[in-house]
């Protein structure tokens, strides 16, 4: 009897850590666990300044995706986007890095286009926008060129 | 203390493993420290947002309150209150025990038996604190989380969206396994200190409590020391 008490008991206990393990690393940490669902999409950008990694890509706002990775190709910036299964992306959307808040972290919006055909798999959206470099505006403007 | 570690890592690498006292000694480090790292982590928690949510009004950003105690969590507070803990609760019993086993001859007779008292005394504290303080450290954030959220969201009104939303968008997931590697280092040093300072006890009740109290001290200044260490090479 005492054996099984002790073995429920250690039992429990590594439940319970694993649990929060997987807590902590599943909300906070986004890990993927089952292996991205959906699937991804390219865009490249002239600057990706301030965007990492992990990301969030928002339509409208609403998040629907994550920077997965960003690469240096050809002295531009190619980032791969994963999207949920059941976005769809024309393909004369525009991807453009903004920034929550004045100070706030980078994220990828995309603008929805109108055309008919959509991005498939591992397609490339072409229309993008490198974020407004903020230190530039202030300078335009104590230089007196942005009307 | 170093050839000590290293036939103790051996030790355990290699069959057989006595698994009954492993177990015992999980229970006994993990299971038995759950109660007392529930309650300082949910404290720990309450008073990073209590104190977080003054120093930020100032700034007017309390909206930061959840990426500051999760992050403050993680990476340093819960690792290192965690590993203090469970050395003054379990470590100063495992020297302890060992120490008396060693100066009523319990030690010897093990040998004499033909028991390798490296494998029925070291291992299964060794290996006991290496599953133990990552578990332990896990239960101590999630609960110093909802303990910051409690005081930060229903008693001094920042959002529940904002506290949960922002902690998701500034913790990373190297901030996680930065704090894991930590507390697995800790579970290290905490076995290795008191196992030691207990198989080579001085003589006598007086030998055996100040073999307690240098490895009660000596494993927490190490955990000090070596989290400085570990910070400036993992982040």
């Amino acid at each position: 009897m005492r054996k099984l008490d002790l073995e429920l008991a250690v039992g429990l206990f590594v439940i319970a850590g694993i649990v929060c393990l997987g807590y902590l690393s599943i909300k906070l940490g986004k890990m993927e666990v089952f292996g991205g669902q959906g699937y991804e999409i390219r865009a490249i950008f002239s600057d990706s300044g301030g965007l990492r990694s992990g990301s969030s890509v928002q339509i409208a706002g609403v998040e629907v995706g994550r920077v997965k990775k960003i690469t240096l190709a050809d002295y531009q910036a190619e980032i791969v986007i994963q999207l949920s299964q059941d976005v769809e992306i024309q393909e004369d959307a525009i991807a453009s890095i903004k920034t929550k808040g004045l100070i706030g972290e980078k994220y990828v919006e995309i603008t929805p286009g109108g055309a008919e055909e959509i991005i498939p798999p591992g397609g490339k959206i072409r229309d993008t926008q490198p974020p407004v470099d903020f230190e530039e505006l202030v300078s335009q403007y104590v230089f007196g060129k942005v009307k | 203390m170093g050839a000590f570690l290293i036939k103790g890592v051996f030790c355990a690498l290699t069959p057989p493993l006595k698994f009954y006292r492993f177990l015992k000694q999980l229970g006994f480090i993990g299971f038995q420290s759950t109660l007392v790292i529930l309650l300082t982590g949910a404290f720990t928690g309450m008073v990073m947002g209590l104190q977080g949510f003054y120093t930020l009004t100032r700034f007017a950003s309390e909206a930061f309150l959840g990426p500051m105690v999760a992050l403050a969590l993680i990476r340093e507070l819960g690792p290192v209150i965690t590993a203090l803990m469970v050395t003054g609760r379990a470590g100063s019993a495992v020297t302890a025990e060992i120490g008396i086993m060693r100066i009523t001859e319990q030690i010897d007779a093990l040998e004499l038996m033909g028991l390798n008292p490296y494998r029925y005394l070291i291992v299964p504290n060794l290996l006991a604190a290496l599953i133990a303080l990552p578990l332990l450290t896990a239960i101590f954030d999630v609960i110093g989380i909802f303990g910051g959220y409690v005081v930060g969201v229903k008693l001094l009104g920042v959002g529940p969206g904002t506290y949960f939303g922002e902690m998701v968008n500034y913790v990373d997931m190297e901030d996680i396994t930065g704090g894991l590697y930590k507390s697995i280092s800790f579970g290290v040093i905490i076995a290795w200190v008191c196992c030691y300072k207990g198989f080579y006890t001085g003589f006598g009740a007086e030998g055996v409590s100040r073999a307690t109290t240098q490895a009660v001290v000596l494993s927490s200044v190490l955990i000090l020391v070596w989290d400085y260490f570990m910070t400036s090479a993992l982040f």
